[in-house]
């Protein structure tokens, strides 16, 4: 009666019901989401209106009359040199950085994914050649080759330079992944659902591609996370390095290069301050997203809630359990007395 | 005592064998992969825009009739060696390596090895106080944080830690210029020494070396921190409490030590930016490191210092990765047996 009666209250719940269960009561995590969201909407809705009302972003006519101004109701984060609105000028810069963070993290973990998956599972001369090759990519400096690269490239037209920018990032962050894919397919690959696979005659692509990559997604999803917060930052270093895409066209990185001089951050403090925050502020909402995942992801992790009000309501709640067993122990322990004292 | 001299002593070969045949074999590794990397290096450098005759020659010999400008270019070409084909330069390049000569820059008109010995030691100067000054915080607010999970403090840092990952260096950099040498003015703007010898040099160091430790003990922290936590964890740190060692000792004595192996390994993560540098706070602070160094390099399309410094960050790469390997496998025997199969 009473073990039925607790089952009663249990739940069962999916592995994934439970991930989002976890980060849904993880407020850091919750709250870098919103972060990250709201971000993404005000550059999305600001590239828009850049796109549709073709502003134009070398727009000189201003700059005898509203040079360096100071945030205003007009303009928001005030002005630069040229008259330009700071504004736009700092959205357009995190539309370039989102894109190039986006699509170096998609490449990076494409790339990741497939030489893991390929060497945990075939293992043996091809494993330790993909190993090799891995490490030769790791032992790369990857500021320093970055910068060569972005050095070679320095000539080609703007919109090429992007998508240059994007290889790089891609073709040198993927080493990680690649180690820890390969770690968890080794592992998998002993099992005996693999095993089954195999005896049922399905085709090494569908193995790898349907059973066992589907296995390893958790982790793929967290440090596709991390990894997109580290290229967020690589590209601002590489911009801020004059490596990325030129004026008149802003980049977060580069926005703050010209405003380093001691002029400029003392007297015109919002030139540097606002895209400094920007870039702060993504970097951070994606790490905490991260975190947030990647304890949602590990199973020995608690539904934990942040806030004292949760966790004293969760203590109770467990005290009461406790308190309760503690009571039945108790009543069994006087039966079993009485029953003893009887016979 | 006199139970130990039963047991059967190990000689040194059979206690350490494995060990010696484990860095042998990783150090036996690192060569080719150091030879391909120089490859795809000097390869790239080949690609570099610019030609290495405008960039060598003045623009003044350059000067006269259209013949002897061609002259002089092919001459120079020649004197250089830049018509051999490529894998004769790439040999011979190894060739100078080898035997110690590092090129000539011809921006600054003096062999490389003159003066890039100056530029590492200014980086490890700025890297190794900055460094030294993280760990030893790192590792005392991690040990608190661990033992006091969730509170207060432990939160504190956590955020701390986290902000201080997100923050870009420059940035971070930029707040702390602002702030001490522009608001405040009592720290210099960049540099390294003061021209006039009015500012004492050591008030040059504060700021680069801040902002080096800040961001290092950022992630440093939270790496003390789960480590410690993974070693609380454990079964022998319960066995301690319950003979009823004083806390202190079970978290000095027990899970700290053990928790000091990975974060020890950490080190080999740091071997190339503690001689290496950091292009963006060397550029920032204009401090005359190994960063800046490659930077100006690039800007001056001087390649034979491009090469080097290259070379050396890679190298200074592959051995921080010998370095971690090792400490894991001395950590961890079964790595070691693992690799050896």
């Amino acid at each position: 009666m009473v073990a039925n009666k607790n089952k009663e209250h249990e739940k069962i719940i999916s592995p994934t019901r439970l991930m989002i269960q976890k980060f849904k009561a993880n407020s850091l995590a919750m709250f870098g989401l919103w972060t990250f969201l709201t971000i993404v909407t005000i550059v999305v809705i600001g590239s828009v209106y850049v796109n549709v009302t073709n502003y134009d972003l070398a727009d000189l006519s201003r700059i005898g009359t509203h040079k360096y101004l100071p945030p205003s109701s007009e303009n928001w984060l005030g002005t630069d040199r040229y008259g330009r609105d700071q504004f736009i000028r700092v959205i357009v810069g995190g539309a370039i950085s989102l894109q190039v963070a986006f699509l170096s993290t998609i490449l990076s973990v494409t790339i990741g994914i497939t030489i893991g998956a390929i060497s945990g599972y075939f293992g043996g001369k091809v494993d330790n050649f993909l190993m090799r090759v891995t490490e030769i990519v790791s032992s790369f400096p990857f500021l320093a080759l970055a910068f060569t690269l972005s050095v070679i490239f320095s000539d080609v037209e703007q919109t090429t330079k992007l998508f240059i920018l994007v290889f790089i990032l891609g073709i040198l962050r993927w080493t990680g992944l690649a180690r820890i894919i390969r770690g968890q397919v080794l592992s998998l690959r002993e099992q005996e659902f693999i095993t089954a696979t195999k005896a049922l005659g399905i085709s090494t692509k569908n193995q790898i591609t349907r059973h066992l990559i589907p296995n390893v997604v958790a982790y793929v999803i967290v440090s596709a996370t991390i990894g997109f917060a580290g290229a967020i930052l690589s590209e601002a270093a590489l911009s801020y390095l004059g490596l990325s895409v030129n004026e008149p066209v802003p980049t977060w990185g580069g926005l703050l290069q010209r405003a380093s001089t001691s002029t400029i951050m003392r007297n015109f403090p919002w030139m540097w301050v606002f895209p400094g925050i920007a870039l702060f502020a993504l970097i951070m909402s994606v790490n905490l997203i991260g975190e947030g995942l990647r304890d949602a992801v590990d199973p020995k992790s608690e539904i934990m809630s942040k806030s004292r009000k949760g966790r004293r309501r969760k203590r109770e709640e467990r005290d009461k359990i406790f308190a309760e067993k503690e009571l039945r122990d108790k009543r069994i322990g006087e039966k079993a007395a009485g029953i003893e004292v009887k016979s | 005592m006199s139970a130990n001299n039963n047991l059967y002593k190990l000689t040194f070969w059979e206690k350490y064998g494995s060990i010696i045949k484990y860095i042998g074999k990783r150090i036996l590794l690192i060569i080719p992969v150091l030879f391909t990397i120089s490859l795809i290096i000097f390869t790239m450098v080949e690609f570099m825009p610019g030609d290495p005759i405008n960039a060598f020659l003045n623009p003044e010999q350059l000067t006269g009739t259209v013949e002897e400008v061609a002259a002089k270019r092919a001459f120079w070409t020649e004197k250089l060696g830049l018509n051999d084909p490529f894998p004769v330069r790439f040999f011979r390049w190894w060739g100078q390596l080898l035997r110690g000569e590092f090129g000539y820059s011809i921006v600054k008109f003096q062999p490389v090895r003159n003066f890039i010995g100056e530029h590492i030691y200014n980086s490890f100067v700025l890297n190794v106080f900055a460094f030294s000054l993280a760990f030893a915080i790192a590792i005392i607010v991690g040990i608190k944080s661990a033992v006091k999970k969730h509170s207060m403090y432990d939160n504190f840092f956590s955020v701390f830690s986290i902000v201080g990952i997100s923050l870009p260096s420059f940035f971070m950099a930029m707040i702390l210029i602002f702030a001490f040498a522009v608001r405040l003015q009592i720290l210099p703007f960049n540099g390294m020494q003061d021209p006039l010898n009015i500012r004492p040099t050591w008030t040059y160091y504060v700021l680069p070396i801040t902002v080096i430790a800040l961001g290092s003990l950022a992630s440093l922290l939270k790496y003390v921190r789960n480590a410690m936590l993974e070693v609380l964890k454990q079964d022998y740190i319960r066995t301690a409490r319950s003979k009823g060692l004083a806390e202190k000792v079970v978290i000095y004595k027990h899970a700290f030590r053990n928790a000091l192996i990975p974060v020890i390994t950490l080190v080999g993560f740091w071997i190339p930016r503690l001689f290496g540098g950091s292009i963006l706070i060397e550029k920032i602070f204009i401090w005359p490191g190994i960063g800046l160094l490659m930077n100006d390099a690039y800007v001056q399309k001087d390649r034979s210092v491009l090469v080097i410094v290259l070379v050396f960050y890679a190298l200074l790469t592959l051995l921080g990765n010998l370095f971690m390997d090792v400490g894991y496998s001395l950590a961890d025997p079964r790595i070691r047996e693992g690799g050896s199969k």
